[in-house]
């Protein structure tokens, strides 16, 4: 019988799946929507201190393999979020609170007021390519990375994730840096920083002209970050970045990610695209006579010369 | 205002506006058909923009999105509120046009905000007009006459798109009656495929499983008519 369960940092998932930042999880409703699509833990919209009504649009380019994105991290703010995730809480999978600011101390006390709030974990958005002073403008650094990591560290007591930006010359200095300030795990990878233009209009499409590629068209880059960033740390690696199916998945755990994220799938398939990528991997296991997920883990790196 | 660009949109369903250099909204389509079209109030700097342009200046469309209204039966009631009247006047004709028996209560604060009366008129629709200050036709809310002209028969199915105090109320008086009931909802759409939760409401989202929902969801959302979400997904009471 093959098993799907998955142990990270303590927090038990009945799958390796989780619902990536940004995707529907504004609300605690929506948030409970893909729980109920066999989401095996979500991960919150990136929260700061105070409401931020994001960028104008347009926010959203669709494009044949990807999204563009620029929100601009809209959000309701940490108190009036908390009961967003308290409602979330009652779908009974682990609630990662993700959040973003402007300095290690903001951070750290975001992660405190998340913490507080209830989450079992939380992530640092050290990555958002598309929010100026935020993300990955002062996550692109291991310097940066590591001074946050440990900021929040000796701040809260839950586990700790980073998610890092591809949008450097080496994630993998990231992700060490990460495991250096004291994270638990790693997250790779958020949206790669790009642009498209309407020729007819002669200007960038996306309000903030800038955005944050994800969806299909990532997914090799995520898969050779997580590949590279596995052999680089010994902290768990959660992959992210176009999965849309079950062997999709697999690359990444096979690259070395002991979970995996979500978000852009949702678009094409809405969030039973949860289910179906569980139903999926199992299938996956049942052929090729895996019984547990830890059986897959870093599996692409044996043979190596 | 009509399109040039052919876009295949059914009555209901919602276009993604982008005026370039200043903002992207989302527009119900109040023409379907070969000359696609919108109706829009000048409410921010986005809609205002759109009316400074002039014809065959080109703007952006994305679209069209979302689940639109579907003709159930032969005896239909429409009711429109304000603008909301502009995603009913194509279905008003298509309805018409079949055949089928339709009354439409028009209702708005004034006898100049009243939209597509003649346009409804002309399709074959019987209308009923009320506006607040009692300009012209009944004098008081279109939930009020809605109420009377519900009385006076039956009908297979109600339509309706206005402020969504009204929506609520005329929820309350289909389902006493027994009325199936499609209503069109208004939320903050940014990404319009479904993905940013923006336009949330109780799990649902406007830009995908709406904008047009049946009474099963409407009876369901204990937001409809008193919260909605604002740009920074804060709930705000209606």
């Amino acid at each position: 019988m093959t098993n799907l369960a998955v142990d990270i940092c303590g927090l038990r998932m009945k799958n390796p799946t989780m619902l990536a930042s940004g995707v529907l999880d504004e609300t605690g409703k929506s948030m409970l929507v893909v729980a109920k699509a066999g989401a095996g833990a979500i991960v919150t919209k990136s929260i700061g201190k105070e409401p931020r009504v994001g960028h104008s649009g347009p926010t959203i380019v669709e494009l044949p393999q990807a999204l563009l994105n620029a929100m601009g991290l809209p959000n309701p703010g940490i108190e009036a979020y908390a009961a967003e995730i308290a409602e979330a809480k009652t779908a009974e999978v682990p609630i990662i609170g993700s959040v973003f600011g402007g300095s290690e101390q903001e951070i750290a006390e975001l992660a405190k007021n998340m913490q507080e709030a209830g989450v079992e974990a939380v992530e640092l958005n050290l990555s958002c390519p598309h929010a100026k002073g935020y993300g990955a403008e002062i996550g692109s650094t291991p310097e940066m990375v590591e001074t946050i990591c440990r900021a929040v560290k000796e701040t809260v007591t839950i586990p700790v994730f980073a998610k890092l930006t591809p949008n450097t010359s080496s994630i993998v200095s990231l992700a060490k840096a990460a495991e250096k300030g004291g994270a638990d795990a790693v997250v790779a990878i958020n949206t790669l920083k790009g642009m498209v233009i309407s020729p007819e209009a002669k200007m960038p499409v996306l309000g903030n002209r800038y955005g944050g590629l994800s969806g299909p068209a990532i997914r090799p880059i995520g898969v050779r970050c997580v590949y590279e960033i596995y052999e680089a740390v010994s902290i768990p690696v959660i992959g992210v970045g176009g999965i849309s199916t079950g062997r999709e998945a697999v690359e990444y755990l096979m690259a070395g990610a002991k979970a995996v994220q979500i978000g852009t799938a949702i678009w094409k398939e809405g969030p039973e695209v949860f289910g179906k990528i569980c139903r999926e991997i199992q299938d996956f296991m049942d052929e090729f006579g895996y019984t547990k997920l830890s059986e897959m883990t870093g599996v692409a790196h044996h043979g190596r010369t | 205002m009509r399109f040039k660009e052919p876009l295949i949109a059914t009555a209901g369903q919602f276009v993604m506006v982008w005026v370039p250099g200043v903002d992207e909204f989302p527009m119900s389509v109040s023409y379907t058909g070969d000359r696609c079209g919108i109706t829009y109030q000048i409410i921010g700097e986005g809609t205002k923009a759109l009316a400074y342009k002039k014809p065959g200046e080109k703007i952006g469309l994305r679209g069209p999105y979302g689940k639109g209204f579907s003709i159930r039966g032969k005896k239909l009631l429409f009711v429109g509120g304000g603008v909301g009247m502009a995603p009913l006047a194509p279905l008003v004709e298509m309805a018409a046009a079949k055949g089928a028996s339709v009354d439409l209560v028009l209702g708005a604060k004034t006898r100049g905000d009243l939209l597509f009366e003649s346009r409804s008129a002309v399709a074959g629709a019987r209308v009923h007009l009320s506006t607040d200050d009692g300009s012209i036709g009944f004098k008081g809310l279109a939930t009020e006459l809605a109420q009377i002209v519900v009385g006076k028969q039956s009908y297979d199915c109600m339509y309706a798109c206005g402020p969504e105090k009204m929506l609520a109320k005329l929820l309350t008086i289909a389902t006493e009656k027994g009325i199936p009931m499609q209503a069109s909802l208004e939320r903050i759409i940014k990404c319009g495929i479904g993905i940013c939760d923006s336009c949330a409401i109780d799990g649902k989202h406007v830009c995908r499983d709406g904008p047009v929902f049946s009474e099963g969801d409407l009876r369901r959302f204990t937001e409809l008519g008193k919260s909605k979400l604002d740009a920074a997904g804060r709930k705000i009471p209606i």
